[in-house]
């Protein structure tokens, strides 16, 4: 029933999860990996009840917000202002890569002969629009200061996990990697000397980082705030360090009121790693002030839209942007936890990124990944704002079944067929009867059920024959008893 | 059991079943006329649509979706012997119907679908339990539709322990899927079935002697996998395991009577 259309002839999703499930090393930790995080998770919302209260309201805040979504954008943009935060609006990742790329060279002196440093907090929304490559290609250096984010820079890889984005790596590859990648690394597999190297590296460079970016966990409108989460610092650091901070901001982020806040941030960290909150909760108002000694001189707010204006206006998928980026579907998604991020091929992966992605680049081009999920309901479940996301993929698949390819495929026939064979209850009996007859026919191997399964054999009668047999018998047994 | 005037109810077979697991069908039907019900089987049902619906192909679930909501004309509740279809039932056909002509019947339909496992439950309340056993133990795989699409935990347990006295166990990560999901398991094959390898690890690991799904769409997966690898382990239908326990019960009792 496969039906590859011409778009999804590169290798695909099937061909990636394939290559994953060859490692059972790979398969281990991952399933260790999600296995721990839904512990976490698990102890965190020990009561039930305290997560569905929670969970309300979360999702009454965020829905709020999106019902009012261009309002608080305007708010957030003149009580930024106010607070001396400059505020640039983007449509596109193109747009708001250039933007950010001027932003940085009308900043930073021009140095002959020394590239621009840029040094970056962890930011999914900087991964979307694919802004290293871009500042690299005009000649930048891009620095992730997150742990992970940096083992992934340094491995050429893309995050795997949205919150852990090295999650596929295991100690020995990450030793490796440092021993080989880094001048004057030993060899070593104690994590926390491997973090310690790490941080020295980095803590270097923050000092000679001419730019900080980083993402935005909430954006709030009433205070003009940027809220930016973390465990290591490297948040506090990129955010406070460099002459120049920007922030790049996907608009769906904005939330009403600072008291809006602590509800959200309890749901979202405890979401995502167990945390009760989060090592660095980073509040930040405006640049640094005339009385103050730190802080940058400059703080630019990029809101991103990058077709979350469409995700908006579309009545059917606008709970998507109620996303807070916790990760929690992905820990809890079977498939995730088979195969992790990077068999997706895209920025986002697991069922929220099945949700995404096609919205954001088409359907076209993510199709594929909207097959990957049995609908079996657990990424809905823990969704701290409440989005359908089991709801939503089977969604994508109608648009998916639309597409004027896909519906004149050889699926869209098997399904045309298969109303020809359920919906004429009298042919129903017929074939259905013909086919348990001829049973002995059935085929031992059916591509693509088997080879690892094997294929089960029609019985002898059908249900529908059994029962008239059986209504009869008791009517005649109803009868003689009488 | 059967005494006094026998309480109607529907069955509804399941495309699945029909062809495939017939015996699961009639072990149902057995169970139900001994705990004192009048079973009709409509003989015109088909299918409740899921497989299309599921795959996006919504308008072809609409069409043979419409052909169930004609049977079930008496206000009897509607037994199903799968936490799949009957979630289809009971949570989609209000939205598949929602700007439908027919969408009064989708809801009042929806309203009268029962999953077996819930419907024995309660039509089994107050039945003297054998002793319990301590011998062989029986692994109890719940779908993840009966147990999210329904809101029904371990149902399975407590029936089985009520009417086999048989300790009756879950697998480890007993809430993770078992890979089947349906198109799902034609569509990616091989995450399908590695999803399925590892719920039949787990199912092993418990050293049950018997495994009981409410669902046969899992027991296909979960068979399969298990007859390919030569495992000793093989799944059946709730329905049959329970009535074949009844049976020998009655028979016992007969013996020592």
């Amino acid at each position: 029933m496969t039906a590859h259309t011409s778009s999804d002839a590169q290798p695909g999703f099937r061909e990636r999860a394939i290559q994953v499930l060859a490692s059972p090393d790979l398969q281990e930790n991952f399933h260790d990996a999600m296995a721990f995080l839904r512990q976490k998770r698990a102890s965190a919302f020990a009561d039930e009840e305290h997560f569905q209260r929670l969970q309300a309201e979360s999702q009454r805040i965020k829905q709020e917000a999106l019902s009012q979504l261009p309002d608080l954008l305007e708010t957030l943009e003149a009580r930024c202002t106010v607070n001396g935060i400059q505020v640039h609006w983007a449509e596109t990742g193109a747009e708001a890569c250039d933007l950010i790329r001027q932003i940085i060279e009308a900043h930073v002196p021009h140095r002959e002969g020394q590239p621009i440093r840029v040094i970056k907090g962890k930011s999914m929304a900087t991964e979307e629009i694919g802004l290293n490559t871009h500042l690299e290609q005009h000649g930048m250096h891009c620095l992730e200061s997150d742990m992970g984010e940096f083992i992934v820079q340094l491995a050429k890889q893309s995050p795997s996990h949205i919150i852990m984005p090295a999650i596929h790596l295991r100690k020995q590859e990450i030793a490796r990697l440092f021993s080989e990648k880094l001048p004057d690394t030993p060899y070593t597999e104690d994590v926390d000397r491997l973090i310690g190297i790490g941080r020295q590296v980095l803590r270097e460079q923050f000092e000679k980082a001419d730019v900080g970016i980083s993402g935005v966990n909430f954006a709030i409108a009433d205070t003009g705030t940027l809220c930016l989460l973390e465990n290591e610092g490297n948040g506090r650091l990129s955010t406070t360090a460099p002459d120049l901070h920007i922030a790049v901001c996907g608009i769906e982020k904005v939330i009403p009121r600072l008291s809006d806040l602590p509800p959200l941030l309890s749901v979202l960290t405890r979401s995502a790693t167990g945390q009760a909150i989060t090592t660095y909760v980073n509040l930040i108002s405006s640049p640094r002030r005339l009385d103050e000694k730190d802080g940058p001189s400059a703080v630019h707010l990029v809101l991103l839209d990058n077709g979350r204006s469409r995700m908006f206006q579309d009545a059917e998928l606008q709970a998507t942007l109620r996303c807070i980026r916790c990760g929690a579907c992905m820990n809890h998604c079977p498939v995730y936890a088979k195969i992790g991020g990077h068999a997706y091929g895209s920025v986002y992966p697991g069922p929220i990124g099945q949700v995404i992605m096609p919205q954001i680049e088409g359907i076209r081009a993510h199709g594929e990944m909207t097959e990957a999920c049995s609908l079996n309901g657990a990424c809905g479940e823990v969704c701290p704002v409440g989005i359908p996301l089991p709801d939503l993929i089977r969604e994508q698949r109608e648009r998916r079944a639309q597409l004027p390819e896909y519906s004149r495929g050889k699926e869209a026939w098997i399904w045309r067929l298969w109303v020809l064979g359920y919906r004429h209850p009298q042919l129903y009996r017929i074939w259905s009867r013909v086919v348990t007859q001829l049973r002995r026919l059935s085929p031992r191997r059916l591509r693509p059920w088997s080879p690892s399964r094997a294929v089960p054999r029609p019985a002898r009668q059908t249900l529908h024959e059994r029962m008239k047999a059986h209504a009869a018998q008791m009517n005649t047994s109803g009868k003689h008893s009488r | 059991m059967s005494q006094g005037s026998k309480r109607d109810v529907y069955v509804f077979g399941t495309c699945l079943i029909d062809v495939l697991y017939p015996d699961a069908g009639m072990d149902t039907v057995h169970l139900l006329e001994y705990f004192g019900c009048q079973v009709h089987f409509p003989q015109d049902q088909t299918c409740c649509g899921q497989p299309a619906f599921n795959s996006g192909f919504r308008r072809e679930a609409l069409k043979v979706a419409e052909i169930q909501l004609a049977l079930f004309t008496e206000p009897w509740p509607i037994v199903v012997p799968s936490g799949s279809c009957a979630s289809m039932f009971r949570h989609d056909y209000p939205a598949l119907f929602a700007e439908h002509p027919l969408a009064t019947q989708a809801k009042d339909v929806a309203s009268r679908v029962v999953e077996l496992t819930a419907f024995l439950l309660t039509l089994t309340e107050g039945y003297a339990s054998p002793p319990k056993e301590t011998d062989a133990t029986v692994v109890a795989h719940t779908s993840c539709s009966a147990r999210r699409g329904l809101g029904q935990g371990a149902l399975a347990l407590a029936l089985i322990r009520r009417l086999s006295g048989k300790p009756a166990t879950e697998p480890e990560e007993a809430e993770a899927c078992c890979g089947f999901g349906g198109t799902f398991a034609v569509k990616q094959p091989e995450l399908s079935a590695a999803m399925t390898a590892s719920k039949c690890h787990a199912l092993q690991a418990t050293g049950a002697a018997h495994l009981v799904s409410g669902d046969c769409g899992c027991l296909m997966s979960l068979n399969g996998y298990l007859e390919q690898s030569g495992a000793a382990l093989k799944g059946e239908h709730i329905a049959s395991f329970l009535w074949r326990e009844l049976q020998n019960r009655t028979a016992r009792k007969g013996v020592s009577g």
